[in-house]
């Protein structure tokens, strides 16, 4: 069986896929790659199962080495290797991949798939439950994982494809990101000020941030009446707003439920670009309707679906 | 309500029975779309796996709500789980803290805490976290000014009108008042949190020498 070895983790690197399903009752995270598009999309361009476990690189500069030969394919950010586009790798060849310029997280397919093993019904790491991909931890400098036989020949000749994914697929930072969100359920409960000052002003992010969440500065955002609420479900993509006024994004492993009041929030089709936030990043958000959200996710799955009828057809 | 773009609560009233018996009602009813379904406190979260109308959907959700279920299946026999706790000082550093606020002795804190048959009133926050209501008035005690860094998976807290087991090493602002030897988490393990919404919990104490076999 072939394997990667981690000669350089780098500040963080998980084994993820698409997350764990049917134990939020349970109080865990759906996990997975916190663009969950984008490991779909990588996984496609090497041949495998969307659903394939791969690697989540934060930051970097990171290296590894391939014990036989692969096709590997990026997303996320521009780490100088194969910005979605497949890349044949030889027997015991090393791989640099340097820290983005802007943006934070890269996925990285591996033809085969990381097989690490299934835990409660995936391979994705949940760091806070101390489970799943390798240890249950953040991958280290040494580390070697178990990598799955290709299933798909995809036919292509010399180094690198001439074929790739969308450029605004492969890389999806951007150094002026505005996400669009829906309104979230105490969005009537916050101060006129508030809101209008949540949409028309820059939130900073903060030092505190991670696959949970970022906490982010700006505007201070009151509500009419402070009440305590009963805590409720909250799920990637919710800006809550604690106690001292000030937004936080939650992302992919976060709480199940939570007791702050919801704003609003992101759309799925633009959590990819709340997944390359980092701290200092300056961030602003676009209200638009639960039926535009819905129409941008159906828009982008017919795309995806055009995308993966391509690359039948070069398979072999 | 819409919970974003793929999702959806259920307000139903701060009931444990009302929640229940919504959660059993919509799961009965294999909604499609639905990837899973999980309680909270006075709400059920539905999950979906792309965006659906939200109109047309919560319709669904009433239609399911309207039809009525077999008692058999609506009314699950809850489980009564006996869980033993060690109250000493190093299983518990906040007990001075609750000693004063209280005005209680350890003993009479322990005493108190092990008199009620608690209820697992949800299970979330993070993996296997039990939230049990019924905790006697006398030991309510607010949470930590600063939460610890880090509390041991076993710890039994106090956050204030409430209590819990922390069932994973992990950060937090209850009092921990004591520490059971059970494993409340392990993932490896199907279900992998030992404690259900609508479960039935007591506690018994143990001592030092106790809580080390049992831990074995």
């Amino acid at each position: 069986m072939g394997k990667v070895t981690i000669l350089r983790a780098g500040p963080l690197m998980t084994v993820q896929d698409l997350g764990r399903a049917h134990h939020r009752h349970e109080g865990i995270a759906g996990g997975g790659a916190l663009d969950l598009h984008a490991a779909r999309v990588a996984n496609l361009l090497v041949g495998n199962a969307e659903a394939c476990a791969l690697l989540e690189i934060t930051l970097g500069p990171t290296r590894l080495r391939f014990g036989d030969e692969r096709v590997i394919a990026s997303c996320g950010v521009d780490n100088g290797v194969s910005l979605g586009k497949p890349l044949r790798v030889q027997t015991g060849e090393e791989l640099e991949l340097r820290a983005p310029p802007i943006g934070c997280r890269s996925w990285l397919a591996i033809s085969g798939g990381i097989v690490v093993p299934l835990v409660l019904g995936s391979r994705a790491t949940d760091l806070r439950g101390r489970f799943g991909g390798c240890a249950g931890r953040a991958l280290r400098d040494g580390d070697e994982l178990p990598l799955g036989r290709a299933t798909t020949q995809l036919a292509f000749a010399g180094r690198s494809a001439s074929w790739s994914a969308p450029n605004e697929w492969a890389q999806t930072a951007s150094p002026h990101p505005i996400l669009r969100i829906v309104r979230g359920s105490e969005w009537e409960t916050f101060a006129d000020e508030a809101r209008s000052a949540f949409l028309k002003s820059a939130y900073l992010v903060s030092k505190q941030a991670d696959r949970m969440g970022a906490r982010l500065a700006g505007a201070g955002l009151a509500r009419k009446k402070e009440t305590e609420l009963i805590s409720e479900a909250v799920v990637p993509g919710t800006i809550q707003v604690s106690n001292n006024r000030q937004p936080i994004l939650l992302l992919g492993d976060c709480q199940t439920i939570g007791g702050y009041p919801r704003i609003a929030h992101v759309i799925t089709v633009d959590l990819p670009l709340a997944a390359q936030l980092r701290p200092n990043d300056h961030v602003q958000f676009e209200a638009v309707t639960v039926e535009e959200a819905r129409a941008l996710y159906w828009a982008r799955e017919a795309d995806l679906e055009r995308f993966r009828v391509g690359l039948q057809l070069r398979s072999s | 309500m819409p919970l974003g773009d793929t999702a959806v609560v259920v307000r139903v009233g701060d009931s444990l029975g009302k929640v229940l018996a919504t959660a059993r009602k919509l799961e009965a009813a294999r909604l499609p779309g639905v990837v899973e379904i999980a309680p909270a406190f006075a709400s059920v979260a539905l999950f979906l796996e792309t965006p659906q109308p939200f109109d047309d959907f919560a319709h669904t959700i009433r239609a399911a709500l309207r039809r009525r279920l077999p008692a058999a299946k609506l009314d699950r026999p809850s489980r009564l789980l006996e869980v033993p706790v060690c109250y000493e000082p190093e299983c518990g550093p906040d007990l001075a803290t609750v000693v004063q606020h209280c005005r209680l002795s350890p003993n009479e804190i322990m005493r108190c805490h092990c008199r009620p048959e608690y209820r697992v009133r949800c299970v979330g926050f993070s993996p296997g976290f039990p939230y049990l209501s019924k905790l006697p008035r006398a030991l309510a005690t607010p949470r930590r000014a600063s939460p610890r860094t880090e509390v041991p998976a076993g710890s039994v807290g106090i956050g204030g009108a409430q209590t819990g087991i922390y069932p994973l090493p992990s950060p937090g602002g209850w009092n921990i008042i004591g520490r059971t030897p059970l494993r409340l988490f392990d993932a490896s393990r199907e279900p992998a949190a030992l404690l259900q919404t609508g479960d039935r919990v007591r506690f018994f104490a143990i001592d030092r020498a106790e809580f080390k076999r049992w831990e074995k």
